[in-house]
């Protein structure tokens, strides 16, 4: 293959890979929701979850994007500096967007600030989001896909904290989101929250905590520990499928942290919704790939 | 009308009054009948501009919703996905809106205040939401799109008039005598949220 076709090649298999994380979920979401689905019982919240998988399955049987808000396209890159099509990358993966929009299809979701247009590919200046880690001594190419729906983006809030008010200044941040917009951003919750230094770090981490798999958890023991503790606390407000009542708000709360200036905590929050479509891709020098987050998917 | 059937309790267009004086917040529904998307921009012309809205959608009910529509021929297109957008942005002018235009059914997506509470009471109406995230439900149910109007609002924002059949299910949020589902949960939510901040921060008192 040259390399024109690499590009051409990769650039197809993103295009379907984004097409298709609209329609199915990711295999670690679908568990989820069984397994909180289970647990509810009262009769608002067994309508909904019926109404859900129903949508899940005629998404597939149709071969439809699952739920109308396609959302802003973010991608998540771990690209190895050895990775052969690092220089086009970040263009290719544009075009994968472009693709998508018109054979999945996507709703139109890019909007020119300041000008006030619909671009009407669902891509603009600065969109998709591009996210980089550059990894040394590696030719490989990982991606995380996610598409960011208005109504769990809404919640995104990020600040930063005086030391005084510590871990409990966190909690209350957090859990304040939660009643005043979590009710929109179409519950059970996948709630990513940052701690770290200043508020673009935090927000950074507090979306990247988004693409962990549900049910993992931090490896410091601390953070782990709150994360359980926020989720159960969450879950105690009540706020239940789409805001209506239940007994879980959340399919988990995932913190992400670094070290932070004695002065300052930097805290963050984001939200996925229920529909959480996060996908996640690994390709090789040769473009083999393997797909983690869903099961039997053939690009 | 309101007729039951295998079950489901389904109002058709048009709607009158009297129809909505049996439901009550929490109620599970289905419409059949007459269902236009309105959003933001077409509540504005309707409100602020104070343009006539060239769908009537007097004792009808309007979805507040941007749809993935695939245009066909001839002039007709098809639903792809459906579902509903945050109702809460139209509170600032459903008052008014449900005064000028008559509707009867709004359906979206959380709570709305006030405003709409008002106009619920006074001029017979409800809101009621859909399982968010869940368009293609929503968009089998749409049997055909009969008109679309303010076109030059472009996919998301253009009123499309569909003909629904049981659309739903629709959780009644607000009724016709103005009580609010929403509201008076979140008082029992931030009751409750309050009391696990004092808990959970008994338990986090890392820095010492």
């Amino acid at each position: 293959m040259t390399y024109e076709e690499q590009v051409q090649k990769m650039t197809e298999m993103m295009a379907k890979f984004v097409g298709h994380t609209g329609k199915k979920l990711p295999d670690d979401v679908i568990a989820k929701l069984e397994e909180l689905r289970e647990k509810e019982d009262s009769p608002l919240a067994t309508v909904i979850y019926d109404t859900m998988f129903r949508n899940q399955e005629l998404a597939v049987k149709l071969d439809r994007p699952s739920c109308q808000d396609t959302g802003v396209l973010q991608f998540w890159v771990k690209c190895g500096t050895r990775f052969p099509l690092i220089d086009k990358l970040e263009s290719l993966l544009k075009e994968a967007v472009v693709k998508a929009t018109f054979e999945t299809p996507l709703r139109h979701n890019s909007v020119e600030t300041f000008d006030e247009y619909n671009t009407g590919k669902n891509v603009g200046k600065g969109t998709p989001t591009v996210w980089w880690d550059i990894v040394p001594n590696s030719d490989k190419c990982e991606i995380y896909t996610y598409m960011a729906g208005g109504g769990c983006t809404l919640p995104g809030n990020a600040t930063v904290l005086m030391p005084g008010e510590g871990y409990e200044g966190v909690t209350k941040f957090v859990l304040d989101r939660m009643t005043s917009y979590g009710l929109n951003a179409c519950p059970p919750l996948l709630v990513g929250v940052g701690v770290a230094t200043s508020v673009e770090t935090a927000a950074l981490l507090s979306k990247k905590a988004l693409m962990r798999p549900i049910g993992s958890h931090n490896p410091n023991e601390r953070a782990a520990k709150m994360e359980k503790l926020l989720e159960d606390g969450i879950n105690s407000i009540g706020i239940g499928p789409q805001g209506m009542g239940g007994k879980y708000t959340v399919m988990g709360v995932n913190i992400e942290n670094t070290a932070r200036h004695p002065s300052a905590i930097g805290v963050a929050v984001n939200v996925g919704c229920w529909s959480h479509r996060r996908g996640h891709i690994i390709f090789d020098k040769d473009l083999n790939y393997e797909i983690t987050t869903h099961s039997g998917v053939k690009l | 009308m309101v007729e039951y059937k295998d079950g489901k309790k389904i109002l058709t267009t048009p709607i009158s009054a009297e129809d909505l004086a049996g439901i009550k917040i929490g109620d599970i529904i289905y419409l059949s009948g007459s269902l236009t998307t309105c959003r933001d921009v077409a509540h504005r012309r309707v409100v602020e501009e104070g343009r006539e809205i060239p769908v009537d959608v007097r004792n009808n009910a309007i979805l507040h919703a941007g749809p993935i529509i695939r245009p066909l021929e001839n002039d007709k297109f098809e639903m792809v996905s459906v579902g509903p957008t945050t109702s809460m942005r139209m509170e600032k002018f459903e008052y008014e809106f449900v005064k000028t235009t008559g509707v009867r059914v709004i359906v979206g997506k959380g709570g709305m205040k006030e405003q709409t509470a008002a106009a619920c009471k006074d001029f017979g109406c409800i809101h009621a939401v859909i399982p968010a995230g869940n368009a293609v439900v929503a968009a089998v149910a749409v049997e055909e799109i009969v008109r679309a109007e303010w076109r030059d609002l472009g996919m998301p924002e253009t009123l499309w008039n569909c003909r629904v059949k049981e659309f739903g299910p629709l959780i009644v949020s607000i009724d016709a005598q103005g009580r609010n589902y929403f509201e008076e949960k979140k008082i029992e939510y931030n009751k409750k949220k309050d009391e696990q901040v004092e808990l959970i921060s008994r338990q986090v008192g890392f820095i010492k």
